[in-house]
């Protein structure tokens, strides 16, 4: 549909990323603003920048994050990319994709309370571990899609060719496969580290007490009821540059990952 | 044999994952709904059926009531903003559409808390736009706009409209662009043409959408919690509070097991409309 697009189309497409950006940018214009103030603008600083540098309980909050994520996105792509491979090697099966796709659209706060009731039953102490644990179960989910996508557009005959040639299982996986299916694999992951560096109430519910196991988007909450500082400015800033760079990153390695 | 053991590898670890940590969970949380709450909280292991009678409770009925008002409106809003916007994508050359895509989808990656937090900083007393309004004269006394369900509504219309645009620009683009050019060749003028022949071939991706909102809106506890000040209870609001504050998980689990209900229903019918889509499609 190359067709010219009217002015009205056009005017609402641009209000429409006005919508979407004015906000965020805001936000960052105003982390360098140098008074206290939220709103009004005093001058350029980059004091908030550095307050938040010797903040030791975000810098505490921020490794946990770190190590949260890390793991879990780990964890879910080795399990994530056997079973996109395991679920498009054979026939399709309505319940299975309902199981993967139940993740994405569960509601976060079920997911999170049903999470914390089961830690409670099995008398599973709570901490870092847990969240990972809990992270692991939609990460799984996204890295399964976008694996999917990849394994769809690849050529299934280049299996059965490679096994013809005498190839054992294992290794038409690891040289014909996964070469073919790695940015799908590379995307996937880029997206769950984002998922998960980002993710707040599953981490909130099965975190349990105390600032050892605080992720930076529990510091985040905590610090947003307390009101409006430059501070959370500057943090916010720094948290959407590194969630913009990681999705960048992500769909340069899989071209379709956004638009399958 | 050999076929087993590949299936177990493969499938093995994952289903086991989601087995163990979401399946078995949400079964747990249906058979806590049936018990009593204990005394400390946690559960007595007493069968009752009053956890269900207390959801039926005009009180919550009402909350229940109220958050599927709020986040139908914001569903509407959303596919209203989305639709015109991924018509525009489609019509946008050709080079340019994967790139506008990603700038829709771009914020809808981020942090939720922050996007959210963001239309705290917009919609204050001595936000952006309440010193917008009084500078160009229009208002004297800034308008309450934080801490009321408008902002609540603006704040899930925010986070959700990227996916409805994306959902309806894949529908448009899978339209049979031979029923338009037939359309326009019996003369039919471009809005005719757009209500009669477009839209109708797009219920799937505003079902979709529409779907995917609204789920999302009714279980959210962010944005009323940080944009409804607290005032605003919704069904997320109220699961968390039994959780954390009021330690009655029973009674948590029964409000998330109506959650679960309304969204297994949801996502059903949404199945029925892209299944009887698909199939005018293949006649």
């Amino acid at each position: 549909m190359a067709r010219r697009m009217n002015p009205g189309l056009k005017l609402h497409l641009g209000l429409f990323f006005g919508f979407l950006y004015i906000p965020v940018l805001v936000l960052m214009v105003l982390s360098f603003n140098r008074a206290g103030l939220p709103t009004v603008w005093t001058g350029f600083s980059l004091e908030w920048y550095g307050k938040l540098f010797s903040d030791e309980p975000i810098l505490s909050a921020a490794r946990n994050t770190l190590i949260v994520a890390l793991v879990s996105t780990a964890l879910a792509t080795v399990i994530g990319t056997l079973l996109a491979v395991g679920v498009e090697t054979r026939r399709s099966s309505p319940f299975l994709d309902a199981i993967l796709f139940a993740p994405m659209i569960i509601p976060d706060i079920v997911l999170a309370i049903a999470l914390l009731s089961f830690y409670t039953a099995i008398s599973l102490t709570l901490g870092l571990h847990s969240i990972i644990l809990s992270h692991v179960v939609f990460n799984i989910a996204f890295v399964v899609a976008v694996v999917r996508t990849r394994m769809r557009h690849f050529d299934h005959s280049v299996l059965e060719a490679s096994a013809d040639l005498g190839a054992s299982e294992f290794t038409t996986f690891r040289r014909v496969l996964l070469p073919a299916i790695a940015p799908g694999v590379i995307a996937g992951a880029l997206l769950s580290f984002t998922l998960s560096v980002d993710e707040f109430i599953i981490a909130f519910f099965t975190a349990g007490a105390g600032q050892s196991s605080t992720t930076l988007p529990m510091q985040i909450y905590s610090m947003i009821r307390f009101g409006v500082t430059p501070e959370i400015n500057a943090m916010a800033t720094i948290v959407m540059l590194v969630s913009f760079t990681l999705v960048l990153m992500a769909q340069r390695a899989d071209r379709r990952v956004f638009t399958q | 044999m050999k076929q087993r053991l590949k299936t177990a590898i493969l499938l093995g670890p994952g289903l086991g994952w989601l087995a163990l940590l979401m399946v078995v969970p949400c079964a747990l949380i249906f058979t806590y709904s049936v018990f009593e709450r204990g005394v400390y909280g946690g559960i007595d292991y007493t069968f009752t059926l009053e956890n269900f009678r207390r959801a039926a409770d005009p009180l919550f009925l009402g909350i229940f009531l109220q958050s599927a008002k709020i986040a139908g409106l914001a569903t509407l809003i959303a596919i209203l903003i989305a639709y015109p916007a991924a018509f525009a994508i489609t019509r946008a050359p050709r080079r340019w559409q994967t790139a506008l895509l990603i700038l829709v989808i771009l914020p809808f990656w981020s942090n939720y808390l922050i996007r959210t937090y963001a239309w705290i900083v917009m919609l204050n007393r001595e936000g952006l736009i309440n010193n917008g309004l009084a500078a160009i004269g229009v208002i004297e006394e800034p308008l309450p706009l934080l801490y009321n369900t408008f902002a609540v509504v603006v704040g899930l219309v925010y986070n959700y409209t990227p996916f409805v645009v994306l959902a309806i620009y894949a529908s448009l683009n899978r339209i049979n662009r031979e029923t338009i050019e037939a359309s326009e060749d019996l003369g039919a003028p471009g809005w005719v043409t757009f209500r009669r022949v477009i839209v109708p071939q797009t219920v799937p991706g505003i079902a979709a959408g529409g779907v995917f909102v609204f789920v999302l809106s009714i279980g959210n506890f962010i944005t009323p919690d940080l944009l409804g000040g607290g005032r605003l209870q919704m069904v997320g609001n109220l699961i968390y509070d039994q959780f954390l504050s009021a330690r009655d998980w029973p009674f948590g689990a029964t409000l998330s097991m109506f959650l679960i209900a309304l969204m297994m229903i949801l996502l059903f019918a949404q199945a029925m409309v892209a299944r009887r889509a698909a199939r005018e499609a293949a006649r």
